[in-house]
């Protein structure tokens, strides 16, 4: 929590003082808090999509500021927040080898079946 | 519009008219105070969250300022537009709390003045809720859950600070030695609380002490800070006689206004 209470010049809080934001010019934050991955679902019944990131303490703040960085337009109804360095990621390096064996195989893809008009979201 | 007039106005008496001024004012410039912060906040992330919660009691000021012109026009009185009473009262017809419009102070006290507003906003809406008068109930409905995350919100902050650093231990309870105070105003009730609640317009706001202080409690032992002794001391904001602070408050608030009268976007 060293991070949230900043660092200020010396005698510059005077309770109901002038207000000045205590430590712009004193530097960054000792340490930056972590990053965090936001998932929106836009409405019941759909999949939470990521929407973006943001910094935060710990997963409570996460989650609050998400709410309010996020969802301010009722975009959601349920939002998912995970620590970044939690996600596994493939590399972009194997980008080839993952990817591309799949261009060719059309058959893979379900598109020779027609679906009824009242299928949604597939 | 309003009239293109940029003279000062009165405001009728009335007492249901001034019980929704004093809820309509203390929203405004809390709502005012927390605006300071917009590009100011500690992070990019609290900055969006605190402007928020101002845009928020912007709404609610709105909806309860244009409820008391209405009543007021009802009562026989003129029947100002919530743009009138935002920006062509004086300070001395301004019915907030004097502890909104006190210096924004540093992040704690603004974090902490939050908490004790948002807690008391929270247990009056819920109460309003139930007014006989259903456009109030209809305001209080909505603006209770806004409440209610601002009160989270907050608390939360009250508690990372609190029981945080050496640092943020001190700023918090000078924070809560210099608001608390002006916490007592909350809750002296008068002629205009014996109104509303005679006409089921709302409650007293004695009547909610209990609740708050309990709330309040709860906060401060999770934060490990002690509340304070209770003084004599009582600000006087409710019924017009504000600190120093509101004339300069309201002289950046309503310049616009003044100089350009009914000017909008």
């Amino acid at each position: 929590m060293s991070a949230a209470a900043g660092r200020p010049k010396a005698g510059s809080a005077p309770p109901g003082g002038s207000g000045e934001v205590q430590d712009a010019s004193v530097g960054a934050p000792v340490r930056e808090w972590p990053l965090w991955e936001v998932f929106v679902r836009s409405k019941a019944g759909l999949d939470h999509k990521h929407c973006g990131s943001l910094h935060a303490a710990d997963a409570k703040l996460a989650i609050q500021l998400a709410r309010d960085v996020y969802t301010r337009r009722q975009e959601g109804v349920s939002v998912w927040v995970v620590r970044s360095d939690q996600i596994v990621a493939s590399d972009p390096g194997d980008k080839a080898a993952f990817f591309d064996p799949m261009a060719d195989k059309v058959y893979r893809h379900p598109t020779f079946y027609e679906l009824p008009k009242s299928v949604d979201h597939m | 519009m309003a009239a293109t007039n940029s003279a000062s106005i009165t405001v009728s008496g009335d007492l249901s008219v001034q019980y929704l001024l004093r809820i309509g004012d203390t929203c405004l410039i809390q709502a005012q105070r927390l605006g300071e912060w917009s590009g100011h906040a500690p992070l990019v992330e609290e900055d969006i969250a605190l402007s928020n919660t101002a845009l928020d009691l912007i709404g609610q000021a709105r909806g309860v300022l244009t409820r008391a012109g209405q009543i007021e026009a009802r009562q026989g009185g003129q029947g100002h537009d919530e743009d009138q009473l935002a920006f062509r009262r004086d300070e001395r017809d301004y019915r907030n709390l004097t502890i909104v419009e006190l210096p924004r102070g540093d992040f704690a006290a603004t974090m902490l003045r939050t908490a004790m507003l948002a807690t008391f906003f929270k247990l009056l809406w819920q109460r309003l809720a139930d007014s006989a008068d259903a456009e109030l109930a209809a305001i209080a409905g909505k603006a209770v859950k806004e409440a209610r995350y601002h009160q989270e919100h907050a608390a939360d902050w009250v508690v990372r600070l609190g029981d945080g650093t050496p640092e943020s231990t001190a700023r918090m309870k000078a924070a809560i030695d210099w608001l608390w105070p002006y916490t007592a105003e909350i809750f002296e009730s008068d002629a205009v609380d014996e109104h509303a609640a005679a006409e089921h317009l709302g409650p007293r706001w004695s009547d909610l002490q209990d609740d708050w202080r309990a709330e309040l409690a709860a906060i401060a032992a999770e934060a490990g800070l002690a509340l304070p002794a209770d003084r004599p001391f009582r600000s006087t904001g409710k019924a017009g006689r504000h600190s120093e602070h509101l004339g300069y408050i309201l002289a950046e608030m309503q310049h616009l206004q003044r100089a350009f009268p009914g000017g909008v976007w």
